[in-house]
């Protein structure tokens, strides 16, 4: 643990780590006992106990999807992973509270900082469970719910239990049911009728020990008018061995609510990340994802909305940027299940050096519906001659007046703009450097002003040395 | 007397003497070069192997990524029979009532079984065109077609089928035309099923050396609307340096028949490859098209329409390989879906790492002409180098009411309206085959495809 102990100085933000004791371990490899450790340490009902069981049954009878995804997954050994770490279950209220390791890596990740200047509320999760939550006063006076799943299941089971696994059920697909086995931290969120909750919620996920697993759940419930913002960011330092981040999201948004969903990742080249992320859109509600991948060595996600009420919206807007030694496999998935819904999807994916980026969609649109629209753009950029990108949409359309359009292109950065910029006296690397940007502006813009300025930020630092 | 497929098929077959004995059989009868049966022989294994051709024909393998949307039917092979005897009725000729096709030479199989020919003329032999019966250029020149028989032939997901048809197929053409010889008429063969539960395994080789220019047509018919054929084509390409082939064809079998056609074209330098397929017929029908752009510089154009009524399904299956710089690639396939119909595309764009400044588009558009029809689009891109462009567009979507609203208001009725909208839908791929002859025949089937 020598090496452990040291700062590693980096040019990303979250690689480096501090040594921690963990006072709760359920050891590593994954047995019906890790899943009893878990439910025991956190005093869970009979029946998420049993959830738990049943998911690890179906996890366990589930092959791999390497028939249609990467070898990569093989990889994984699930028998070598600690399925939960953690130094308690209760997080505290205050900064102050959070013991002082932890602290001081979420304090430089600049967590408190951002609280205090444009957040609603905060949770921030080291390892398996939230070290800190907090959510403004205000808020929690109108009803708004915002704590983790253990919580959310004991002392608000009659909100969320008849959503939870509704949406994401937990035989979806192999990695959802490993959720489903070990989830521990998330989000569990519940705004009342008609509250519109003007600043954003936010939730920061940290990896910190080495081999570990997170498997955190969110459950995002918006009821009839109501409104919110949540935003996820996620890192890790950088191990000699890969680590595991699986979560589980699942929105659902009531008659006319509105969700919107912001992810930041920026994990380390050594996690694989595999996550679920799916919503649920009532009639005339709207649900957004916007999602960014940056970090991981292998991303799999592709949210996706159900539009189950009439004049439902989803949109998926994703920019992903994959580097040496990264596959970014993302991508969207709208299944129309009303009529008059309407969604869209516009991906963007940078490839630089040897990165891979796929995107995979899936547009639904069955028989019996009308006037359903789907619009679809995915663009995606290489940049040295060993990138690599593919895309493999998929699209089943009946049903009467629905339209249906889908766009993909590939190109590189246009020698003609390098040219004219240089000649007006920039660099090649700044010139390459302001030609990527401007290649995803229109979808930075749609991000919060905050995230946005840091999102140009971290893609120039990815794009550094990559160029010239 | 004539043999069912199931039988020689059954899974038993590769054990059984007595049914091996049918293939051994059929081989012995064709007096066909050693290299040619062993080639033969490998095919039957590859159709028995694994297990997947049962009784019930050949299933589909749902966890195929390659069968994805396909119905999961299997093909039966059941009533599936290999002909004897020679067709006594008369064949219809597709181009009686309007312009004549200018023919270079003809070729008209029934059931396997050649029924007419037309040779080509002394002028073109004397250049050097070769253009025979399959079964007839294995016997003259047996050297220049084992040279590419077989040797191109790439399934995209149907193995099985092309294994069956590499182990059966003797109907078909084979044309070769010289360097720098330049023949603009069409080359025609038609293939007909003629009985029921025929069996038809028609295989095209178009070879066209340095700088010559080759026109084809294969037409796909039955003679009845009864007799439900099985058929299991393949149809190969292959282009010298600056050649120009544009091959044509027609699947037009009745709606009881199943059909399987695996086309390849491999695309020399600053070659120019075309090809219009058009797909009106079957029960089921799956089309498997793989192009490779081998030399620098060649164009290729891929375009077809499908016209899907009743429950018919269409399942197509394209893939641009493109292993050679600054070669560009042209895709269009439109489907027009009436009914309970169903259609499937499935559109692969590959760009190889050395193959820099490749233009590559691919454009998939689906008319939905009933809320029962349903369109599955699959384009796909994997681009494995920065200095390219690539495109692609799939779009799924009804007559655009704004412009039936348009042509009422200048007086149309609504039938013709909404018929000029959907015959203009095909037109765009009509008036790309260049030929008078066979765009009237194609307004003809697609009006008759209508009136139905």
């Amino acid at each position: 643990m020598d090496q452990a102990t040291q700062l590693e100085i980096d040019r990303e933000k979250g690689n480096f780590r501090y040594e921690t004791d963990y006072a709760f371990d359920a050891g590593v490899g994954l047995r019906p006992e890790t899943i009893d450790y878990i439910a025991e340490v956190k005093g869970e009902a009979p029946w998420v106990r049993e959830f738990r069981h049943k998911a690890l049954k179906v996890f366990e009878s589930k092959p791999m999807p390497t028939h249609w995804a990467t070898k990569d997954l093989e990889a994984i050994d699930f028998s070598k992973i600690r399925y939960y770490l953690s130094q308690g279950q209760k997080p505290s209220r205050t900064w102050d509270d959070v013991p002082a390791d932890i602290k001081k890596t979420f304090e430089r990740l600049g967590i408190p900082e951002q609280e205090r200047k444009f957040l609603a509320g905060v949770e921030a999760q080291f390892d398996s469970e939230a070290a800190y939550s907090r959510m403004k006063e205000g808020l929690s006076k109108l009803g708004v719910i915002f704590v983790g799943p253990t919580e959310g299941l004991k002392e608000h089971e009659e909100i969320f239990r008849p959503w939870f696994g509704k949406v994401i059920p937990t035989g979806d697909n192999k990695f959802s049911a490993l959720n489903s086995a070990v989830f521990s931290g998330g989000s569990f969120i519940y705004v009342p009728k008609g509250v519109k909750v003007k600043q954003p919620l936010q939730a920061y996920f940290r990896i910190n020990a080495e081999n570990f697993g997170q498997f955190e759940r969110t459950l995002i419930i918006a009821d009839e008018g109501a409104e919110v913002t949540y935003m996820e960011g996620c890192t890790a330092p950088k191990f000699e061995t890969a680590t595991l981040h699986s979560a589980v999201v699942e929105l659902i948004a009531l008659k006319g609510a509105k969700i919107q969903y912001i992810t930041v990742q920026n994990w380390s080249n050594n996690v694989f990340n595999l996550v679920t992320k799916r919503g649920l859109a009532h009639e005339e509600s709207e649900i957004r994802w916007i999602d960014c991948n940056i970090g991981s060595r292998l991303t799999m996600k592709y949210p996706g909305v159900i539009l189950k009420g009439r004049r439902a919206r989803g949109e998926v807007l994703s920019i992903a940027l994959a580097n040496d030694g990264q596959h970014q496999d993302t991508g969207a998935k709208m299944i129309h299940a009303a009529d008059e819904t309407t969604s869209n999807i516009v991906a963007k994916s940078i490839s630089v050096g040897k990165g891979r980026s796929t995107y995979r969609g899936l547009v639904q649109i069955p028989k019996h519906l009308k006037n359903c629209k789907n619009n679809t753009e995915c663009d995606a950029l290489l940049i040295n001659a060993n990138s690599r990108t593919d895309t493999y949409p998929a699209i089943t359309v009946r049903g009467e007046g629905n339209s249906v359009q889908h766009e993909a292109s590939v190109s590189k950065v246009s020698a003609e703009q390098i040219f004219y910029m240089r000649s007006r006296g920039l660099s090649e690397a700044a010139a390459m450097s302001l030609s990527v940007n401007g290649f995803i502006n229109d979808l930075v813009r749609e991000f919060p002003m905050e995230y946005s300025v840091e999102l140009k930020r971290l893609i120039e630092l990815e794009m550094e040395g990559s160029v010239g | 007397m004539s043999v069912t497929l199931a039988e020689t098929l059954a899974p038993v077959a590769a054990t059984s003497p007595a049914l091996e004995a049918v293939f051994e059989a059929e081989l012995a009868q064709s007096r066909e070069p050693e290299w040619l049966v062993n080639l033969r022989r490998e095919a039957w294994v590859r159709a028995n192997h694994g297990g997947k051709i049962s009784e019930n024909g050949i299933a589909v393998d749902k966890k195929d990524e390659r069968w994805r949307f396909s119905g999961h039917k299997g093909w039966s092979l059941e009533d599936a029979t290999r002909s004897k005897n020679k067709f006594a009725g008369k064949l219809p000729d597709i181009f009686a009532d309007g312009h004549p096709l200018a023919c270079a030479g003809q070729l008209t199989y029934a059931d396997d079984i050649l029924t007419a020919q037309t040779p080509i003329s002394a002028d073109l032999a004397r250049q050097g065109v070769i253009f025979l019966p399959l079964a007839e250029a294995i016997a003259k020149h047996p050297e220049l077609v084992r040279e590419h028989l077989f040797k191109h032939d790439r399934a995209l997901g149907g193995v099985k089928f092309l294994a069956l048809h590499q182990a059966y197929t003797r109907a078909g053409a084979f044309l070769y035309v010289p360097d720098n010889v330049e023949v603009p008429a069409t080359f025609f063969v038609a293939h007909w099923a003629a009985s029921p539960g025929a069996a038809l395994f028609p295989h095209t080789v178009i070879i066209a050396g340095a700088n010559a220019t080759v026109n084809f047509l294969d037409y796909f018919g039955s003679t009845d609307e009864t007799s439900e054929a099985w058929v299991a084509g393949a149809a190969t390409v292959i282009t010298g340096p600056g050649a120009r082939v544009f091959r044509k064809s027609v699947q037009n079998l009745n709606g009881r028949s199943l059909a399987y056609h695996c086309d390849t074209a491999i695309c020399g330098r600053d070659a120019d490859v075309r090809n219009i397929s058009v797909h009106l017929g079957g029960e089921r029908a799956r089309y498997e098209s793989y192009s490779k752009l081998n030399g620098p510089g060649a164009n290729l154009e891929l375009c077809a329409l499908t016209i899907a009524s009743g429950r018919q399904e269409f399942d197509q299956r394209t893939f641009q390989d493109h292993a050679a710089p600054r070669a560009k690639s042209n895709l269009l396939y439109k489907n027009a879906l009436l009914d309970e119909s169903r259609t499937i595309f499935a559109g692969m764009i590959r760009v190889e790492p050395g193959a820099e400044e490749t233009d590559a588009y691919q454009q998939n558009r689906n008319l939905l002409l009933n809320p029962a029809a349903e369109a599955d689009s699959l384009p796909g891109l994997e681009i494995q180098n920065q200095n390219v462009r690539c495109t692609h567009g799939a779009t799924t979507s009804r007559l655009d009411p704004e412009e039936l609203f348009y042509l009422r208001s200048r007086g149309l009725p609504k039938n013709t309206a909404y018929q000029l909208l959907v015959f203009g839908f095909f037109e765009e791929v009509i008036q790309r085959v260049e030929d008078e002859a066979l765009a009237e025949l194609l307004r003809k089937l697609a009006r008759e495809k209508f009136g139905k």
